[in-house]
């Protein structure tokens, strides 16, 4: 129901950020989002950022992994066992 | 990550999930109640990947195919008076109202407008003083901030010809509505990712709780769906019923409070209706009456007799909307109800259930069957 | 000339239209064959001759990497070129709206001028005509084209068969993005810009070494997404294409992930697709990876017994989904 992609912000002005997500930027609302800041990586969501991304989201297939087979399994094991098979 | 790895790590969660299911000793039912959910999976192929006692249902997630016709009929209404422009999402523009659609209001001369944002609608409004731009303000817990910051915007920059035509709705009202029903039968929510950004998790408690259904947020990439399934099927084979949340990464369990608290001021609860589903209690968002002044339909009520009367269809959108009947149990779909020419807004929509069992090969398909 | 902006009295046939035409027109296109000025010009073909037109009435007229001129010739010379024919002279009828700027227009038909002589052709007549303001949007123009068409080709979409390549010359939707990005408020960098191209060259030198490849298309609006499903239904057979073959430029996918598009919808202006047969697939591919407007031309999929009239694309994931034929205008969404 709402497409929101990850961006970069690269500026903010009186709560108008500019954000990059793949090298194309716009002009975003800060409005919801006053806490982020240059540098951040925010959820955009028609025009405004909605949230601060914080974490990688890649390394959790991998734990979710890990944690099915029980094992302690460390995010680098899987990934080189996915690499090598 | 490159593709390779994805889709080994895709197939390692299938053949996990598989194992898990079976488990269950049944067929599992499980809903995305998220439209954009809804496109994810079939753009992917993952109904394709899962195994047959794991079946997919989509809920009433798309903003466009819930909104009654008596919305886009006054959205239609409102085009074709000529001191308005309408802002709108693209999504809108062919969805059918009773008798025609904005598009076709576009073609015979009404001034509407896409717009990526809804504070696109602004300079509109600046640079046509003697007209009255409406917004659209469709969509969940997620856009209702958007269009609240909107008309706050418009307060504090002095625009008074910016008004909004609303019919947000709210998500877990419906979830409740749609569990009490007797006839949907699901044993788990994929729980939508970018309206618990804005809400937090803590709002599917109350339900997951009182229904014993278990509940997962994710994100919308297709690993991220298979670790919600995967989660789903494992506490249902483990008598379990809790909120998890595998979309960390934006979603907190308080949500964004700044966008709670501006759609707040703007906006009150209300009851409305939804497609197919009749008045949900307190399932949608009305203006408050500190914002009147920024409502169309108080500013300018349409005539009763500016819409037309409703019409009966034996198009099923409103139990399809509802997991209770697949798309093609519909006796119009893919007949008389394609998506160069659809009846129901579920054919319309990017998102809507119908479209997408239509464009990615009905439901599961299979290459050369 | 005495004025900077395009008048009614420019079309009127006069002294003004007469001006216009040797001051703007004529420097630009100049060539013997035009330079007669006669009320059509005669030419001399080697046989069977190949013939289309084209009207382009694109917004904005001037975007990264070029303009409606650039669009007027590419697009009629790739026409042609995808029917198995080398252009040789077009036409260019230019409809032009009361008050456009002269300066634009000298650029335009400058830009046609660059893309005739890149393409190895003539613009050999022509017409101009300005309407009132607001009878249309700056300037249209129209272009009709004629070629030789090589001789040993047969480009037809029933020659399509079960197990023949499927090559695409390039990265997909580039000219979509530098139209679309402009739109809707967002920046793209220097790098991404039309692809907007004649491919005259690669195409002749594509069948020269397989003069029996089956389809050539130029995938505009639409898309590849349409080319592919004209051909599936024209052919009769299947089609299956690999997500991960499809080159798309990081900054394409950012405009469709934020406005809500699928590349394989967006239009290309110097793209082709073709049909090979499989064992002369990776020569098709050699020489078109030699031209410039082909160095990253590679095999996206096949044609298949199965699944006749459709068009299968293998996901990232390693599902299979459909996908279907363009829907109208692609507007950007929410949802």
């Amino acid at each position: 129901m709402c497409l929101a992609v990850p961006a970069k912000v690269l500026e903010i002005e009186n709560a108008i950020g500019k954000v990059e997500i793949s090298g194309v930027s716009r002009e975003v609302s800060m409005m919801l989002l006053p806490e982020a800041k240059v540098g951040d990586f925010v959820l955009v969501h028609a025009g405004f950022a909605m949230q601060i991304v914080d974490e990688k989201d890649a390394e959790e297939t991998n734990a979710l992994l890990a944690e099915m087979k029980g094992a302690p399994r460390t995010v680098d094991t899987i990934e080189e066992s996915v690499a090598h098979e | 990550m490159n593709k390779n790895a994805e889709r080994e790590l895709a197939q390692k969660l299938v053949t996990e999930i598989k194992t898990m299911a079976d488990k269950a000793g049944r067929k599992l039912r499980f809903m995305e109640v998220c439209g954009t959910h809804t496109v994810s999976i079939f753009r992917a192929g993952i109904r394709q990947l899962l195994p047959d006692n794991v079946e997919l249902v989509s809920g009433p997630g798309c903003p466009v195919c819930v909104t009654p016709d008596d919305y886009m009929d006054k959205a239609i209404a409102y085009a074709q008076h000529p001191d308005v422009i309408i802002t709108t999402f693209g999504d809108m523009l062919k969805v059918p109202g009773t008798k025609s659609s904005l598009g076709e209001a576009k073609t015979n001369g009404a001034d509407i407008r896409i717009v990526y944002s809804p504070l696109d609608s602004i300079p509109i409004a600046k640079e046509n003083p003697d007209k009255k731009v409406v917004f659209l303000a469709v969509g969940f817990e997620t856009t209702a901030p958007t269009a609240a910051a909107t008309v706050l915007a418009a307060e504090q920059q002095g625009v008074k010809n910016l008004f909004m035509l609303s019919a947000q709705k709210l998500v877990p009202p419906v979830m409740e509505a749609l569990l009490s029903d007797a006839q949907v039968r699901v044993d788990g929510f994929i729980l939508p990712g970018h309206v618990s950004v804005v809400t937090g998790t803590g709002i599917y408690e109350p339900i997951v709780a009182k229904y014993h259904v278990p509940g997962v947020v994710t994100g919308f990439e297709p690993l991220q769906i298979l670790r919600a399934l995967y989660r789903l099927v494992k506490q249902v084979v483990n008598g379990e019923a809790k909120v998890e949340n595998e979309y960390e990464a934006v979603v907190r369990p308080e949500g964004n409070p700044v966008s709670q608290r501006i759609t707040d001021t703007v906006y009150e609860p209300v009851d409305t209706g939804w497609r197919g589903m009749g008045v949900v209690p307190r399932s949608g968002l009305k203006m408050r009456e500190a914002y009147k002044s920024y409502d169309i339909e108080a500013v300018m009520p349409l005539a009763v007799a500016e819409l037309p009367a409703p019409k009966k269809t034996a198009c099923r959108c409103g139990e399809v909307l509802r997991g209770i009947v697949t798309p093609p149990q519909c006796p119009l779909f893919a007949k008389a109800c394609v998506p160069t020419h659809a009846i129901g807004p579920c054919m319309v929509s990017v998102e809507g259930v119908c479209a997408a069992w239509y464009k990615y090969g009905q439901g599961r398909f299979e290459y050369g069957k | 000339m005495v004025s900077d902006k395009v008048t009614l009295a420019h079309g009127a046939g006069g002294k003004l239209s007469q001006e216009l035409m040797e001051e703007v027109i004529l420097p630009a296109y100049g060539n013997p064959l035009l330079n007669e000025l006669h009320d059509g010009a005669q030419v001399q073909m080697g046989g069977q001759v190949a013939f289309t037109t084209d009207s382009y009435v694109v917004q904005p007229l001037f975007f990264a990497g070029g303009n409606i001129g650039k669009l007027a010739v590419c697009g009629t010379v790739n026409d042609l070129s995808m029917t198995g024919a080398v252009p040789r002279y077009l036409s260019a009828g230019l409809i032009i709206e009361e008050g456009f700027p002269i300066k634009d227009l000298k650029e335009i038909v400058a830009t046609m001028r660059k893309m005739a002589d890149e393409a190895g052709i003539y613009i050999v007549t022509g017409d101009t005509k300005v309407v009132e303001k607001g009878k249309a949007d700056g300037i249209f123009i129209n272009t009709a084209g004629i070629g030789d068409v090589i001789r040993g080709t047969h480009i037809a979409p029933q020659n399509v068969k079960p197990g023949m390549k499927i090559i695409l010359s390039g990265y997909i939707g580039d000219h979509a993005a530098a139209i679309l990005a402009g739109r809707h408020g967002l920046t793209l960098p220097d790098t991404v810009k039309t692809d907007c191209a004649p491919l005259c060259h690669m195409t002749k030198a594509m069948l020269e070494a397989a003069p029996d490849i089956a389809v050539l298309r130029d995938p505009t609006r639409g898309g590849v997404a349409a080319v592919l499903n004209e051909i599936a239904a024209a052919s009769n057979c299947g089609i299956l294409i690999d997500e991960d073959a499809i080159p798309i430029h990081e900054e394409v996918q950012g405009v469709c992930d934020i406005l809500g598009f699928d590349p394989l919808y967006l239009a290309n202006e110097g793209k082709c697709v073709a049909f090979v047969p499989a064992d002369e697939a990776q020569g098709v591919l050699a020489v078109m990876q030699a031209n410039k407007y082909g160095r990253d031309a590679r095999i996206i999929g096949e044609v298949t017994e199965q699944a006749k009239g459709q068009v299968g694309l293998r996901t990232a994931i390693g599902g299979i989904r459909v996908v279907d034929m363009p829907l109208g205008n692609i507007v950007p969404r929410i949802c």
